[in-house]
């Protein structure tokens, strides 16, 4: 048995950008953005699935982000997943990498124990592929990235086949585990119509508070009873839930500042023509060494 | 991401518009299942929804998944070796999925592990999931083997093959057709025979049988020694195994990824379905209305998939300084392709209605019978709804295989000496449309079998309400030029029943059959286009096709053009 938990993100679809997408701070403007599932996030969720269709054991989702999130969160009960967490809160809003780390390995602690935590290799908002390594070092946990496949499990260790540049390399670890994926690495498994029927309805808190608006509090806690009884809830935890260091949180916790984007197009001028032969080799590797390329 | 349900508005819009309140909640129980089963739908609204989102399943699965394997499938095909059959890896791809996502027990009930969906949404499935891979509709079309089995056998059978079926573990096929009983299944041979021990055996050979190598065999067999027409015929359900040879497959013009099996059963143990002697006459005639419906949505998603090909390929290909889809001819020719379309997904959707009240009807008379409550009015409704389903359902195969060809045909021919060639899909698409007006019952059967119900004008008091009906505006042309059918109609068919000639009654059938077809189809796009403006253009085109249609028809009898078929032997000489 070995339980898993995937972190797993909600991000803009940079195939259809339109309009206004950056604000004027510097942070992305979501809700010029129509909101998608991010790939390799879906593909670490189909590697938690296979560890959970050979060993048994629980699978959970963990996404920190808006209210809106709670979209993926469902599309990963239809996939198969046991349970999907939302971790929101005003707080958050604004979070680089640090920040973001941070809060997920307060929740991740929270949540329960696990063997696996499985997180795609980046997002394709920021694309900075620091999200997992991070989270990781908080939990003080070993990591392996860019994996591409698992090749064997046991009680305590994994053995797993990483990407690297020109090739691939075998790693062992001993559990529990960080592992990031790639989006090669496996195909995601389309949703199961029954699941698909059954969690529809899942709602997370600040849902069911939106369709509570206008009663009272006590009928928040009537709907929360009852999706829960209905297995139609999607545990919320929010800053207070996770009693955290709010400074660490959101824009506060958070020194990574965008001050621009900027479509850089590369392109190359004076192409120059080498020989195929001895001579031309060595003065290919002059230029490399003067040009400060090679060396 | 093409989702082969969202990207498709025109499914779209008959999802929207098809009310089914009434046989989803017989479905249901009264929504009394959302109590035992979780994914079981609260209210007519929430089984909407339900639908929608399963439906979206398939169109992810259909789009993403299977679409890009076809091409593959077409080319390695299913294969044989030693006596076993092995799918195409495409194929197994693609039915692991179809496994994952619980679509393989679409219409069984929830008890057997299935989803418990209305007729029209299977056929729905399978028009998207034809559009992305034609062959495969030959495995995923096959639910209506357990449904079957789960109308007519017992409890045992049901619990004994079902629930795999749900899952996607073990598939279906339907053993009818030998080398000497094909169009005709009276002429079925094979030998059914019993035991010491009351056990029912088979022995035999079966011809042409798709997904021959499935689990759940439902064979059809002579089990009444001296009999020699469809009465002495029972139906049968057993497992595979080694009793089972098959001797080989077909090498086949089109559908590679569906293995057409020549079977032989050697004295195979198998459990007798329902009551012996019914298995042609009442069974496999029911199995029909479902099997011609499968066999019309696969039609209609190959002619989705060409109709695609042709408009994007007409839309880059530029000849003479210009696109070719913006020369008048083309354009003329995608017009008419897309009209087909969509009038006959009009029909498709109208008649799968039809017999998803039929079937519901059926089972609800069953339900009462065994709380020993009166049947009187519920009998007499399914009597109608037969009459209706046997008339639409050879009508809509008839009339959805015979446009594939043509749209098909018309795909390739839009893309010119490009669409001769492999590189394009268009050509598998032509290949894999030209079985589907044949198997399940050819054209010729289809018209055969409508022409009873046409003959008999079963519609007339249908074509008279619309008659009354006051459409708005522009339509009321369209209305007048369909009562101008209907009157070429009858005229044509009293012409017929005078003239008291049985060969030349069968020929001109063909005829009055399309007449009859352009009236059904056209009421039902004049009342699209009442809720729907962009509907007008193609209940325009269709309606006024179909009146030119129909004068030809009926000059084509009054002026008895096959009064020669008496001469056959001299013009044939």
């Amino acid at each position: 048995m070995h339980n898993s938990i995937v972190l797993v993100k909600q991000v803009p679809d940079t195939s259809n950008i339109s309009g206004k997408v950056m604000k004027d701070d510097g942070t992305v403007n979501r809700s010029k953005l129509s909101a998608i599932f991010n790939f390799e996030d879906k593909v670490a969720l189909e590697f938690a699935l296979q560890i959970k269709d050979e060993c048994g054991g629980k699978v959970t989702a963990v996404t920190m982000g808006p209210p809106r999130a709670s979209d993926i969160l469902r599309e990963c009960l239809y996939m198969g997943a046991d349970e999907a967490f939302l971790i929101t809160d005003r707080k958050f809003a604004g979070a680089d990498t640090l920040a973001t780390s941070y809060v997920l390995a307060e929740a991740i602690k929270k949540i329960g124990s696990y063997s696996f935590i499985f997180a795609g290799r980046q997002a394709i908002d920021g694309d900075t592929a620091q999200v997992g390594p991070q989270t990781a070092e908080k939990l003080n946990i070993p990591q392996i990235t860019y994996a591409e496949e698992i090749i064997g499990v046991s009680d305590d260790r994994v053995k797993v086949k990483k990407k690297i540049d020109g090739g691939f390399e075998i790693l062992e670890s001993r559990l529990p585990v960080m592992i990031t994926v790639l989006k090669d690495a496996a195909q995601p498994r389309p949703f199961s119509a029954k699941r698909v029927m059954a969690y529809k309805g899942a709602k997370s808190l600040l849902e069911l508070e939106k369709m509570a608006e206008g009663n009272s509090l006590l009928y928040v806690d009537k709907l929360v009873y009852e999706y829960k009884n209905r297995s139609l809830f999607i545990p919320t935890l929010t800053a207070e839930d996770l009693q955290i260091d709010f400074a660490r949180c959101g824009v506060k916790g958070s020194p990574t500042k965008v001050y621009a984007i900027e479509s850089v197009v590369l392109s190359g001028n004076d192409p120059e023509r080498i020989e195929n032969s001895r001579q031309g080799m060595n003065s290919l590797i002059d230029k490399l060494l003067e040009d400060r390329i090679l060396g | 991401m093409p989702n082969f349900f969202i990207d498709n508005p025109d499914i779209q819009f008959h999802f929207t518009n098809i009310d089914l309140k009434e046989v989803v909640s017989l479905m249901e129980d009264d929504y009394e299942q959302s109590k035992e089963f979780n994914y079981a739908p609260i209210n007519y609204e929430d089984a909407q929804e339900n639908y929608r989102k399963v439906l979206e399943v398939t169109g992810d699965i259909a789009g993403n998944y299977v679409a890009p394997r076809s091409a593959g499938i077409d080319h390695d095909g299913a294969t044989f070796s030693e006596g076993k059959v092995t799918y195409a890896e495409g194929t197994q791809h693609n039915m692991h999925e179809l496994s994952q996502t619980d679509l393989m027990g679409l219409i069984l009930p929830r008890k057997y592990g299935g989803l418990n969906f209305p007729f029209v949404y299977y056929m729905m499935s399978v028009e998207v999931m034809a559009r992305a891979d034609a062959s495969l509709m030959n495995i995923f079309g096959l639910q209506d083997i357990g449904d079957t089995i789960r109308k007519f056998g017992n409890e045992d059978q049901r619990l004994e093959f079902l629930p795999k079926m749900a899952t996607g573990e073990h598939t279906g096929a339907m053993v009818l057709t030998e080398p000497d009983a094909g169009s005709d299944l009276q002429a079925v041979k094979m030998h059914a025979y019993q035991n010491d021990q009351g056990q029912w055996l088979l022995r035999g050979v079966k011809r042409f049988i798709t997904n021959g190598n499935a689990q759940v065999l439902l064979v059809l067999a002579r089990s009444e020694a001296g009999t020699k027409d469809g009465r002495g015929l029972s139906l049968f359900v057993c497992n595979g195994g080694p009793t089972v040879v098959i001797r080989r497959i077909e090498n086949k013009l089109g559908i590679h990824g569906s293995p057409t099996c020549e079977m032989q059963f050697n004295d195979t143990p198998a459990q007798l379905v329902g009551v012996r002697r019914y298995g042609l006459i009442k069974y496999v005639l029911d199995l029909m209305f479902r099997a011609r419906m499968g066999v019309s949505g696969q039609a209609l998603g190959i002619s989705q998939a060409a109709y695609e090909e042709a408009l994007k390929y007409a839309r880059a290909r530029r000849q003479f300084g210009k696109a070719i889809a913006e020369i008048p001819m083309v354009s003329n020719m995608l017009i008419d392709m897309r009209v087909m379309l969509e009038s006959n997904r009009s029909l498709f959707y109208s008649v799968a209605k039809w017999v998803d009240e039929k079937e519901r009807i059926d089972d609800q008379i069953e339900k009462l019978k065994a709380e020993g409550k009166s049947t009187v009015e519920e009998t007499a409704r399914l009597k109608q709804l037969t009459k209706i389903a046997n008339l639409l359902t050879p009508i809509t195969k008839y009339t959805l295989t015979e446009s594939a060809n043509k749209i098909t045909y018309d795909a390739l021919q839009i893309h010119g000496g490009t669409g001769y060639m492999k590189e394009f899909r268009v050509e598998q698409l032509a290949r894999d449309a030209r079985i589907t007006n044949i198997y399940e019952g050819t054209s010729q059967l289809q018209i055969v079998a409508a022409a009873g119900g046409t003959i008999n004008d079963v519609l007339g008091y249908h074509f008279d309400e619309c008659e009354t009906k006051v459409y708005k505006g522009g339509l009321t042309k369209l209305s007048d030029h369909l009562k101008e059918i209907r009157q070429l109609f009858l005229q044509s068919l009293k012409y017929v029943v005078e003239k008291k000639d049985i060969g030349f009654q069968e020929v001109a059938s063909i005829d009055l059959v399309q007449m009859y077809s352009y009236l059904y189809i056209g009421y039902l796009l004049l009342a699209e286009a009442e809720i729907e403006p962009r509907k007008v253009f193609i209940a325009n085109r269709y309606i006024v096709h179909s009146l030119a249609n129909a004068r030809k028809n009926s000059e084509a009898i009054r002026s008895e053009l096959f009064g020669d078929l008496l001469h056959a032997d001299k013009i044939l000489q």
